[in-house]
């Protein structure tokens, strides 16, 4: 196959970006899209230029590093998988490519293709555990916890941290991963002491971070490489509500 | 220096919990006295940092990765196993740990995994207090399997992910120590070396790897929780980031590397499809409990089929060959992640291979899809069979799978004692960075009971007895083994940058992984390490003359960062040659041609080789010297393994 690339360049966070055309020739219907850029990137570094810098690290559809917006999807076309998980079976000869970084507000770029979603992580350190030490807790199975109720927490568990959500949403609004956060843990009864004041702090620090909010257009579940549902939206929303209405002053 | 492993006296049973009562402790008003670096934050690192922080201790916690929760401890896919004996089935502490040791092949120490063993029960009980989602019966308690042929269900595990959702239960305690202020976090921080004053640990040097600033940090003690280093390999399923570099740095500073040669051949992984590979993708093994392993019968056939001039489906029953069932009549497609590979070479070898390439056999689901019905296999084994078919295009509900061994983990890892301390006081190793608890081979799902056994229950006991040794007296940054550290590391990256040459770095790798994996992979023999050995050497040489490094020191440069860990990765890679020669038996994932038996199985030698291999670094280019540990088993008896 030979194909068009439209890289989008930008040398730091502090620099403006621009698109770069680049040829790919030979590229083989087996690569990975991950594969075909580092082919790309050989053929850069040999001849003198700057590689395209992207992040990705175990090329298995679980870390969540990679993150790229290709031909304005993020993630690419397919449904259900992360950008390393996309091969080149899924474009046609002579097709130009249009590859871009996750936008975002709350995403700064770092170079090229990379940015910081560092604001994922503040979030959970917000609020997003059971505040637990090593040690001295209850035998596993002293709560029973029914199927139905596990099966739905680990669905919301099965999140990958990408931000493709924030990518996708217009507003940028984070909403999809923090509620599947929120889910998971107010779902089980480990998460049951903290969880009013779980879904405040984490919100807040949502909203701190710049993140648009949710407008139910459903672009962050099309997207989602976990298929991860909008019912946590409202189930979240449904925490916060109770929260605020009912529960603040247990909050501290 | 003599080799102490510091293992406890007395009955295997009380060793732990005798030698925590006789570990000094730290008051608790001093712990905040105390600065703890804590380097990788996979299942081990995450969960040391998380707990000495909770006992009060300051932790600076570093990972490369653009956030904690993307080490790759996140990718293990099977479980995690328990001596809670939930299923009745006769399962005990005592069990799990003869289990380990025998698949060990008799090369890890009695002590240590018999601690493995016993704290692997409280591992559960913490992550499902963490919100850990594991799998559930309908009546609402844990559900347990069979994992990697073991007779008893001790594996728990949630669907095909258990490694994302154990660290993810360790990231959220980190979280909360780093939102108490008791951990300050460094993503995107690269370790380049440890600095030590008088030998003892004192802090490490790292890379910024936006802004490439070098900088220091001092500490009383370093915890390397860095993991393996299958990539040395260049294709193996770790993570393009994994590397040896903190550990190799850790080595040269003094620190044992044990049984580098150990490294594990993981046999059920999708075949490379060509030159652009840039990684291998493990399917859980669990497939080998319905699918049948099996080859064509002649090596016309095999090229028959290479050449797309026979279809698979066409091929008649009396052609294939399955090959485990035929050799193992008892264990079958079962037989133990080695043996299993190991043969699928044999028959690549002999040409029977299948595939493009040939590099690759089949596992056939056709028997069991007309013994269940194909929705009972789909509902079993459907999200690997989709991840199949998304990288092969081939559907395995029609046809085979094909299949081929690829490097997994490593068993050997920097060598420590019974503290989990290096041979540098004051720097640790956890988690798959040291060598301690496998031996010669891993068993399926105790990669994460280790990780997270190290990190949750054994360094915040040993490492306090360390700290309340040395005092709290604050560490001088000020002392010039700091700026000489700084100074060496940034010469190097230097070097690196001016030898602006006419290969790039991953020519390099691809270069070593394929030396690795002809000489010193799956099978070994004195003529071919021998070879292997001059070939690194050479293309260590050429690496420092014409080496391609992109860009500049003061940037986001990717580049860069691989180079430094190809550089660390063409020295160990002499170490492991070095380690296959010196041990001449068979053991584990070690084959030595040399050493089988006659029905071409591994044979062990241990009159001559129950030990531990520590090597110790003497200079650049210079041989390493030898330390042997023996091992010393008074509980079980050494028995040659069999699965006929």
């Amino acid at each position: 196959m030979n194909l068009t690339l439209k890289v989008w360049r930008q040398q730091n966070t502090d620099t403006k970006g621009k698109f770069v055309t680049y040829k790919a020739d030979h590229v083989s219907p087996d690569m990975s899209f991950l594969e075909m850029l580092d082919v790309v990137n050989e053929d850069l570094v040999k001849s003198g230029d700057e590689p395209i810098g992207f992040d990705h690290d175990c090329r298995e559809g679980i870390c969540g590093s990679c993150a790229l917006y290709i031909n304005g999807r993020a993630h690419g076309p397919k449904q259900g998988i992360a950008t390393c998980q996309l091969h080149m079976r899924s474009f046609y000869d002579g097709e130009t490519i249009v590859i871009e970084p996750f936008r975002a507000a709350s995403f700064p770029v770092i170079k090229d293709l990379s940015t910081n979603r560092s604001a994922l992580d503040r979030i959970q350190q917000a609020g997003g555990y059971v505040s637990i030490n090593t040690g001295g807790v209850p035998d596993a199975n002293t709560i029973p916890v029914p199927k139905v109720i596990s099966d739905e927490a680990f669905n919301s568990a099965t999140c990958i941290q990408c931000g493709a959500c924030v990518a996708a949403c217009k507003n940028a609004s984070a909403m999809l991963f923090v509620s599947a956060k929120v889910s998971q843990l107010a779902l089980l009864p480990q998460g049951q002491p903290e969880r009013y004041r779980r879904v405040q702090a984490m919100v807040a620090q949502m909203d701190a971070e710049g993140f648009g909010n949710c407008t139910n257009t459903g672009a962050c579940e099309a997207e989602c490489p976990k298929e991860i549902s909008l019912t946590n939206i409202a189930r979240m929303n449904r925490e916060y509500f109770t929260a605020k209405l009912f529960k603040e002053e247990e909050i501290h | 220096m003599k080799l102490d492993a510091k293992i406890p006296e007395g009955p295997l049973a009380e060793k732990w919990s005798k030698h925590k009562f006789n570990l000094k402790l730290v008051n608790p008003a001093n712990k905040r006295k105390y600065t703890v670096i804590v380097v990788g934050t996979g299942l081990a690192g995450a969960s040391a940092a998380a707990s000495l922080a909770e006992l009060g201790y300051n932790v600076k916690a570093f990972c490369f990765q653009d956030s904690a929760r993307r080490a790759h401890s996140i990718a293990a896919q099977g479980g995690i196993n328990a001596a809670k004996n939930y299923q009745n089935d006769g399962d005990s502490v005592y069990r799990l740990f003869y289990d380990t040791i025998k698949g060990g092949d008799y090369r890890a120490r009695e002590g240590n995994v018999y601690r493995l063993a016993e704290v692997s029960v409280n591992i559960i009980d913490q992550c499902v207090a963490q919100g850990v989602p594991f799998a559930r019966e309908y009546g609402g308690l844990l559900d347990n399997r069979s994992f990697g042929g073991s007779q008893v269900s001790r594996t728990f595990y949630a669907r095909g992910q258990t490694g994302q959702q154990l660290l993810l239960g360790a990231y959220s305690a980190l979280n909360r120590q780093i939102h108490h202020g008791k951990v300050d976090m460094y993503s995107r921080h690269e370790m380049l070396d440890v600095v030590t004053i008088d030998g003892q640990a004192k802090g490490i040097v790292t890379r910024d790897l936006v802004s490439g600033k070098i900088e220091t940090h001092a500490a009383h003690a370093v915890l390397l929780c860095t993991g393996g280093y299958g990539n040395v390999f260049y294709l193996s399923t770790n993570a393009m980031g994994c590397n040896v570099t903190a550990a190799w740095k850790a080595h040269k500073r003094g620190a044992y590397f044990g049984n580098p040669c150990f490294t594990q051949i993981h046999p059920t992984c999708i075949p490379v499809s060509g030159d652009h590979q840039s990684k291998l993708t493990l399917m859980s093994e669990s497939l080998r409990n319905d699918g049948r392993v099996w080859a064509p019968k002649t090596v016309e056939l095999a090229k028959k089929l290479r050449d797309g001039l026979l279809k698979v489906t066409d091929l008649k029953e009396e052609d294939r060959d399955y090959f485990l069932e035929r050799k193992y009549p008892a264990f079958g497609n079962l037989v133990p992640r080695d043996v299993a590979s190991r043969n699928a070479k044999e028959v690549a070898d002999e040409g029977r291979g299948v595939g493009k390439s040939g590099m690759a056999v089949f596992l056939d689901f056709a028997e069991a899809i007309s013994r269940l019905g194909e929705d009972a296999v789909r509902a079993k084994y459907g999200n690997l069979f989709d991840m199949y078919q998304q990288i092969t295009d081939e559907n395995p509900y029609k046809q085979p799978m094909r299949i081929y061994p690829a490097v997994h983990y490593t068993m050997g890892g920097l060598w420590v004692d019974y503290n989990l301390q290096t041979t540098v006081p004051g720097l640790y190793a956890l988690g798959e960075a040291n060598f301690s608890d496998h031996g010669a081979n891993r068993l399926g799902a105790s990669a994460l009971m280790q990780g997270l056994a190290d990190g949750y229950f054994v360094i915040p006991y040993t490492l306090g007895d360390y700290l309340a040794t040395i005092g709290p007296k604050p560490v001088d940054e000020n002392h010039p083994a700091f700026a000489e550290t700084v100074k060496n590391v940034t010469e190097r990256i230097h070097k690196l940058l001016s030898l602006k040459g006419t290969k790039t770095v991953n020519e390099y790798h691809k270069e070593l992984g394929h030396i690795m994996w002809e000489y010193c992979g799956m099978a070994r023999n004195e003529e071919g390490l021998l070879k292997a050995k001059g070939l690194i050497r050479a293309l260590r040489d050429d690496f420092w003359k014409k080496a391609l490094v992109s860009g500049i020191n003061e940037e986001f440069n990717q580049n860069l960062e691989k180079a430094g860990r190809v550089a660390d990765f063409l020295e160990l890679g002499e170490l492991m040659v070095d380690d296959a020669l010196d041990r001449k038996e068979s053991c584990g994932g070690h084959f030595r041609v040399e050493s089988q038996t006659e029905e071409g199985e591994a044979l062990r030698d241990d009159e001559h080789y129950t030990y531990v291999a520590a090597w110790e670094y003497k200079g650049n280019n210079q041989p390493e010297d030898l330390h042997k540990e023996e091992l010393v088993f008074e509980n079980v008896k050494l028995t040659q393994r069999s699965y006929k």
